[in-house]
């Protein structure tokens, strides 16, 4: 049926992709920028580096990106994880805690060992949340909150409360650094997309994701290990979080067990759900996950150039969740589908196209 | 197979006690350790400074008892506050004319998250995590800063103290058992309540026995708004101010006084007095840390979620033997 569609016209096909609309709306974002910003799409070269605010963009939406593109494998297998911004806070704490108690913070084996702390430390914290939900069998949305809740204040704990300052040249480098005039965080975060790119949809890797997520009892009767790809998930998703995290704390030189990654689970959940990636599993697009990051960034971005109070985003952010969830409802579809095919059934017997169903065994 | 029959029903019994032990355990070796613990007034101390929390957990019961879960709850107890504040202090509403329009705004804003849910068959959490975004958004249009309260009848509401004897408790702390009394005798004793387990074991049957399922859902989330609303205005008499980061995390107290309540997460199964046990926990928790001095404040969230790590391993635990 899609193929035929796509032979029919090109242009249908371009619409009907997962990734159009997306587009579309960062599309409509950037231009927006334009009216308050004339130069927003300037890019220059200065002193070795690139600069403008599509680079900026880019530049503080890298640790979100991450974020949301482990987020987007968990919700994929029909989970979700609430955890990722508590992670964030962790590994920022334990790197800096690391960097400033060693006695050569700018050496390069110091921040090799405090990135390999932190991200060991998320390996284990990603083991337990897999373990709660595929052994013990929790529902995903509170195995992962109990890491939410407590990981805050183990980030204090490690912070002791305060906010970590730590100076240190290669650190710097992971979140604020540039290399090859791009900063080196969009570089690390495009390096991660592109090979969990590679990883899911030139192996089968994905379709066992997709499949684990679509129905997980049938995907175990055909022979799928689907307890271990499942934990697998949560472990990548909080190695994901921890890389953001060491680029959060490395763009401010600095660990707030308080505030670092805060709400980032939301934006990351949001970023999911506006690339197309539906929250009941079964089907995942890496792709809609960067360009729903890069809305929301961009949004953030706008906000704060034209001038709103920022904190009003959360009312967009709202509108945006309940009106993108309406349109992935099977019921809501339904009920849409019925009103126009009673409406074109008057005019055209034949026109009504049903409404597929493209999810996997939903 | 009576002895059988008493074993399956202590069984779902277990949380609950673990719960009861656990309380009469912590305030036992708080009272060994600490001067001063072991008084009346320590323990009405927890129902003043939770009174608001009880109430949401109250709410957060009846929407876990059905399966569902309702993340808006901090938002909403916020936007409360920041609501109130605003009419009384900005445009000098009555009191007596905010708080029943607060409440009532609450209690429609849980509907409608109600109805989205049961009409387009949408994850509550996803849909409750929209309404958390909106409430909190709405609090920052009316003001980002603090707005504080210095209207009579709400300081007065702040400072009145109910004497007990040698003892007090505050007005905020009565409403909230006003509440869980209501909460228990609906849940319990009427057919309300019956649907609300019934929907909670399983909604498909509840829809072939001709249970209104909608009229229900939409019920409990209607229910789950009040209360929050009315745990915003508690919170308002508590804080004098409203404040759009008010309640930041009470949805996870919340749950988590729910869960340690003994409330199984997949509804169905859970007592209305378990939560309050929960409230109680989760204070005492509070309380013995503040009374230790030397703890910070962080360890409350760490053992928060040890607990809930605890009761929600249990409740697996005995949910598979069950089965």
């Amino acid at each position: 049926m899609m193929s035929t569609a796509a032979a029919a016209s090109p242009v249908k096909a371009v619409t009907r992709s997962r990734l159009f609309w997306p587009a579309v709306v960062l599309a409509v974002l950037l231009a927006a920028n334009l009216a308050f910003t004339p130069d927003f799409f300037a890019v220059r070269l200065q002193g070795g580096h690139l600069y403008g605010s599509l680079i900026d963009i880019l530049h503080f939406g890298a640790p979100l990106i991450l974020v949301s593109l482990g987020m987007t494998l968990v919700i994929a297998t029909g989970g979700i994880d609430l955890s990722v911004g508590s992670t964030v806070a962790i590994s920022g704490a334990l790197a800096c805690l690391h960097i400033s108690e060693s006695t050569d913070p700018g050496s390069l084996a110091t921040v090799l060992t405090a990135a390999g702390i932190a991200l060991g430390t998320a390996l284990l914290l990603g083991a337990v949340n897999g373990l709660l939900v595929a052994k013990v069998g929790v529902q995903p949305i509170i195995a992962t909150l109990i890491l939410m809740v407590a990981g805050r204040g183990v980030a204090q704990l490690i912070t002791d409360g305060q906010i970590i300052t730590v100076t240190s040249d290669p650190y710097k480098l992971i979140g604020g650094g540039y290399w090859l005039t791009m900063p080196f965080a969009i570089l690390l975060s495009a390096l991660v997309v592109l090979a969990t790119v590679l990883l899911t949809r030139s192996t089968a890797l994905g379709l066992l994701l997709e499949s684990v997520g679509g129905n997980p009892v049938a995907s175990r009767l055909v022979g799928i290990r689907a307890m271990r790809l499942v934990a697998l998930v949560y472990v990548f998703s909080a190695l994901c979080a921890a890389l953001a995290g060491l680029m959060v704390s490395s763009n401010v030189s600095a660990a707030d067990g308080n505030n670092a990654g805060l709400w980032i689970e939301l934006d990351a959940i949001l970023a999911v759900v506006l690339g197309g990636t539906s929250l009941n599993g079964g089907r995942f697009s890496i792709g809609g996950t960067v360009l729903g990051a890069l809305i929301i960034q961009t949004l953030s971005t706008t906000v704060y150039t034209i001038g709103i109070p920022p904190e009003t985003t959360l009312v967009f952010k709202a509108f945006v969740v309940i009106v993108v969830c309406l349109i992935q409802s099977p019921a809501f579809r339904a009920k849409l589908a019925a009103r126009g095919a009673r409406a074109r059934r008057t005019a055209r017997p034949h026109a009504a196209a049903p409404t597929t169903n493209r999810e996997v065994g939903a | 197979m009576n002895a059988h029959a008493l074993l399956t029903r202590l069984r779902g019994q277990v949380p609950l006690l673990v719960t009861a032990v656990l309380l009469v355990s912590m305030f036992s070796v708080g009272s060994v350790q600490y001067d001063g613990f072991f008084s009346g007034q320590v323990v009405l101390n927890l129902l003043i400074d939770n009174a608001f929390l009880l109430v949401v957990a109250v709410g957060m019961t009846f929407v876990v008892l059905t399966g569902g879960i309702d993340l808006s709850v901090g938002a909403v107890v916020a936007l409360s506050t920041m609501v109130s504040a605003w009419l009384v202090e900005q445009h000098g509403w009555p009191p007596l004319l905010v708080i029943p329009l607060v409440l009532l705004m609450g209690t429609a804003g849980g509907w409608l998250m109600g109805w989205i849910i049961h009409v387009f068959e949408i994850q509550p959490f996803i849909v409750t995590l929209a309404g958390m975004f909106l409430a909190r958004g709405l609090c920052y249009t009316i003001s980002v800063e603090s707005i504080s309260i210095t209207d009579p009848q709400y300081t007065a509401m702040a400072q009145t103290r109910i004497p007990l004897g040698d003892l007090f408790v505050s007005p905020s702390a009565l409403i909230a058992l006003l509440v869980v009394a209501a909460g228990f005798v609906v849940l319990h004793y009427t057919r309300l309540g019956r649907n609300v387990y019934a929907l909670g074991g399983s909604e498909q049957s509840a829809l072939l026995m001709g249970l209104p399922v909608q009229r229900t859902k939409t019920t409990v989330y209607a229910i789950s708004g009040f209360c929050s609303a009315l745990g915003g205005v508690l919170l308002t008499f508590y804080m004098l101010s409203g404040y759009g980061l008010h309640a930041v995390g009470l949805e996870l107290d919340a749950i988590a006084a729910v869960v340690i309540g003994g409330t199984l997460l997949t509804g169905g199964s859970g007592y209305l007095l378990g939560t309050l046990l929960g409230v109680l926990v989760l204070g005492l928790i509070q309380t013995v840390i503040s009374f230790q001095g030397t703890l910070s404040s962080w360890w409350t969230r760490i053992v928060i979620g040890a607990l809930l790590f605890v009761f929600i391993v249990l409740q697996r635990l005995i949910t598979a033997r069950r089965r």
